[in-house]
């Protein structure tokens, strides 16, 4: 289990290393002069590379961030075990959910 | 005549609870720690606890923790710690029971080494001949960088993770398991990869790297345990998680 | 007294990698239920962005930005170190994540003015 959480972390973050370089170099592109809703979805409504692109970020992040602070809360405090576990899997459903429905939203308005 | 330049000592008294002593005694130019606990302790208070025994650097029974830093008592000089005027403040190791003052018990460092599968497994069947084990192989390499480990427990001490749980299997222990895994007589690879990579195993580590950097053998536990999460997600990317 | 650990430049980077993560894990909801208002049409995502406009959120942001300029520079190095077998000389790989951080973080406050 240990083994297989430690995969998905190390793969997830590879995958976010890159995406993160991406989104790093596009907001300090884009912040330039001010950031109006109509600068954002200029770029992002019906560009399927963005879905794709921000859609597989979304399911990095969902993976990556729950076992990480899996690890924080199994460290840094007294909770462990199920109830941990199950919480975060909410967490990580809770992102995947807001997070699809963010890049949707760009997509389409 | 010059005054005597006297070290004041704070020295920890009791098991997990208790208090600091102080102890003054003459400073001189090439003292170690160690030769100031023994002085304390033949010529001011038989009832202080403190262990050592090579007072050369060899076996590592004198670590405890001097001024916030593992370190081994004989190979530290007062004059490297503080400056003058400053106190000296002697603790046990941390992150293990206290058993008396500066003693600590190792039992469970020592067991966590079994639960990491640290020795040899020779393997069902008895080898028909000696190992033929040339000394410049990559893996032979890479176990000596390890070998010399005695034990002495100042990386787990050092250890926040340990601190932070006290499962987690250590420095020391996931340095001998990879030592082990570099062993190509061993048998045992499958067996000790799944012991390491349990709640507290191997990938528990977060690369603080203390153990590296006071490891008085110069080991580097922190290399050695890259190794065994390398080791392990190979196995399971193999599906042998 | 501190302990000599937490003196330790590697312990100074897993914390902040750490505390960066929180401060990721914390923002991320919030990140995207602020781009979802856009379902209710551009205006809404522009009143919120105009929110966003005061000095003190402003700020958050950049702090935002730069925590996840910390946690990717750093998160690299402990792939470096774990996965592609990294000996570092903690100290000056750490100066240069710093720098990169830094780097950004300045670029950022320069391009939103």
């Amino acid at each position: 289990m240990t083994a297989i959480l430690f995969l998905a972390q190390r793969a997830s973050a590879a995958v976010l290393a890159l995406a993160v370089a991406v989104h790093l170099a596009t907001i300090l592109y884009a912040v330039r002069g001010g950031l109006t809703a109509a600068d954002i979805l200029g770029r992002t409504r019906g560009n399927i590379a963005f879905l794709i692109f921000y859609g597989l970020f979304v399911i990095a992040v969902a993976i990556h961030a729950p076992i990480g602070l899996r690890n924080i809360f199994r460290e840094w405090t007294r909770w462990r075990g199920a109830t941990l576990d199950a919480t975060l899997v909410l967490f990580a459903l809770a992102l995947l959910g807001l997070g699809t429905r963010a890049v949707v939203a760009v997509f389409i308005s | 005549m010059t005054a005597e330049a006297h070290l004041a000592v704070e020295i920890w008294r009791g098991t997990e609870s208790g208090q600091f002593q102080v102890f003054t005694l003459a400073r001189r130019a090439h003292q170690t720690v160690l030769d100031v606990v023994t002085e304390i302790q033949r010529e001011q208070d038989a009832t202080l606890s403190y262990r050592f025994a090579c007072r050369v650097g060899m076996c590592g029974s004198c670590a405890m923790v001097v001024n916030g830093r593992p370190r081994w008592t004989c190979r530290t000089r007062v004059n490297d710690v503080i400056g003058e005027g400053e106190r000296l403040r002697l603790e046990p190791l941390r992150n293990f029971a206290v058993v008396k003052d500066l003693a600590v018990e190792m039992t469970q460092f020592f067991d966590k080494w079994k639960q990491a599968q640290g020795y040899f497994e020779p393997g069902a069947q008895p080898a028909e001949d000696f190992a033929t084990v040339p000394p410049a192989t990559p893996e032979r390499r890479t176990a000596d960088a390890g070998i010399e480990c005695i034990g002495c427990g100042v990386c787990y001490s050092a250890c926040d993770v340990v601190a932070w749980d006290k499962d987690y299997l250590g420095p020391a222990a996931l340095n001998r398991a990879w030592t082990l895994v570099n062993d190509v007589r061993d048998q045992g690879a499958s067996a000790r990869l799944a012991a390491v990579s349990g709640s507290s195993g191997c990938q528990a580590c977060h690369t603080h790297m203390s153990c590296t950097q006071f490891c008085p053998k110069a080991i580097a536990p922190t290399y050695a345990i890259a190794g065994l999460k390398r080791a392990v997600l190979r196995k399971a990317l193999r599906g042998g998680a | 007294m501190m302990r000599a650990s937490h003196k330790q430049p590697g312990f100074a980077a897993a914390l902040a990698h750490r505390l960066s993560g929180i401060a990721l894990a914390v923002f991320l909801p919030l990140h995207f239920l602020a781009l979802a208002t856009a379902l209710n049409g551009a205006n809404a995502l522009d009143s919120f962005l105009k929110v966003t406009r005061q000095p003190f959120v402003m700020a958050l942001e950049c702090g935002i930005v730069v925590a996840l300029a910390i946690h990717m520079t750093l998160g690299l190095r402990v792939l470096a170190i774990e996965l592609l077998d990294f000996r570092e000389k903690t100290a000056v790989v750490l100066s240069a994540c710093f720098a990169v951080v830094l780097a950004i973080g300045v670029i950022f406050i320069l391009n939103t003015g």
